[in-house]
């Protein structure tokens, strides 16, 4: 079973040479931390840069510097800088090649939920409908089932959505799973978790072929 | 050259009154125009909508306007860092609209080049186009989002001169120039304020012909919401 680092390491290998990447709260800004360093890849956030860079040192951070989660980051050499509608014109006129984010529900025909709980979580969806609108890549990264151990692979949403049958791919700390027409189709296993457990966590529809690979980190 | 100047905060909010809405740039407490602000909670001027992304925190930016109950309504798209804001949204004092950022940010740039609406494909199957005119184009369906209206924009800029010509600053930048010409009267607040000519027209973000009003702010705090660091 993986931890949020390991969901992170294993989203880490879909992000290849050349991408531009737009990365959500949570673990998917983990993935940063394990991005092979002989590739190119530049970071996006929504609130206005392209080539973000890791944390400032320690009396280098700047308010007028900082990502979509509000923490204080800095500018890579070759970064810039714009404003919210070309932001979101970048991610809606798809620019972007990879859309990594955090959920609370998918379902098996790709339809997200993480904005909204009723009555209990209103906070906002902030960017996350426009980039799960637009995007053509769309991984998430979550926990296999939530903290009352129930699956949050369903067959149909139960909370709000946030787009519908958009998200290409799931890493969670039990498997790698792709959604295709027909359902959760399982790629691979997280070390030491058995096709069995997977199934047990997972509500929507699961297709298993043949032998299911260990995943290799 | 057009003068835009005016001679502080008071002058600058000349016209404000209870019941408008206003826009105000910012991104969580980035480029917040903080002297507007402050200038609104002193003017205690009621019954407001704001259109803004965020809400503030509960004792700085829009948090000190929810706090005196100044606000009737928000049009946001993330308001989760102020309790205040959750309390008075979940007791129904005050009216919340929550909406994509990128649609925010699109509905001000339409308000502020003509456009009377577009078409997004954010929310496309979710709440948020409930009772909107949906419309496919190639395969793909999208939500009609319109233009906002609003009385005044309220925006900071890192740099401006008197004609009204904005530079901003990093992150800072995020709505705020989207807003500009956006309402029927924009005041741009600036860090530093210089003469015409001092800033180089290939460097200029927003011409002055989108800004009404602008005057050097004072006393910035530009609060850090969260600080993250690595050590030395």
């Amino acid at each position: 079973m993986l931890d949020k680092n390991g969901i992170a390491q294993r989203i880490a290998k879909e992000v290849k040479d050349g991408y531009y990447v737009n990365l959500g709260i949570g673990i998917p800004t983990l993935v940063a931390n394990f991005v092979r360093d002989d590739i190119e890849v530049e970071f996006q956030s929504e609130n206005g840069i392209l080539g973000m860079g890791p944390f400032p040192l320690e009396g280098e951070e700047d308010a007028d510097l900082i990502n979509a989660g509000k923490q204080t980051i800095t500018a890579l050499p070759g970064a810039s800088f714009f404003d919210s509608a070309l932001s979101f014109g970048m991610i809606r006129g798809q620019h972007v090649d990879l859309t990594i984010l955090g959920a609370m529900e998918v379902a098996e025909n790709g339809d997200i939920a993480n904005w909204k709980i009723p009555g209990k979580m209103v906070k906002g969806m902030g960017g996350a409908m426009d980039l799960v609108a637009s995007a053509e890549n769309i991984i998430v990264a979550m926990m296999h089932t939530n903290k009352a151990g129930k699956s949050k692979l369903l067959k149909k949403c139960t909370l709000p959505l946030t787009g519908v049958a958009c998200v290409t791919k799931i890493v969670t700390n039990l498997a790698v799973i792709e959604v295709t027409k027909e359902g959760f189709k399982l790629l691979e296993r997280a070390p030491g978790v058995s096709v069995e457990e997977i199934t047990e966590a997972t509500e929507g529809k699961l297709i298993v072929e043949g032998d299911i690979p260990e995943m290799k980190l | 050259m057009i003068r835009k100047t005016v001679a502080n905060v008071k002058d600058a909010l000349q016209g404000v009154e209870d019941g408008m809405t206003f826009m105000l740039g910012g991104f969580g407490l980035s480029g917040i125009p903080e002297n507007a602000i402050s200038e609104l909670v002193h003017l205690n001027v009621k019954k407001l909508t704001c259109i803004s992304n965020n809400a503030g925190v509960d004792d700085f930016g829009l948090g000190r306007l929810l706090k005196k109950k100044q606000i009737d309504k928000m049009i946001s798209s993330y308001v989760g860092e102020n309790d205040e804001f959750e309390s008075q949204m979940l007791s129904e004092e005050l009216e919340v609209e929550l909406i994509p950022q990128g649609t925010l940010a699109a509905r001000c740039q339409a308000a502020q080049q003509g456009y009377p609406a577009m078409y997004t494909p954010a929310g496309y199957g979710t709440e948020v186009s409930q009772f909107k005119e949906t419309r496919e184009f190639d395969g793909k369906m999208y939500v009609l989002e319109k233009a906002f209206k609003a009385d005044f924009a309220f925006v900071k800029a890192w740099k401006g001169d008197k004609a009204g010509n904005l530079i901003f600053k990093g992150t800072a930048r995020n709505f705020n120039p989207l807003m500009c010409g956006a309402a029927k009267v924009t005041v741009a607040e600036v860090e530093e304020l210089v003469e015409p000519g001092e800033l180089d027209p290939n460097q200029i973000h927003i011409p002055g012909i989108f800004v009404q009003r602008i005057f050097e702010g004072k006393d910035y705090e530009k609060r850090i919401e969260k600080r993250t660091v690595r050590k030395k």
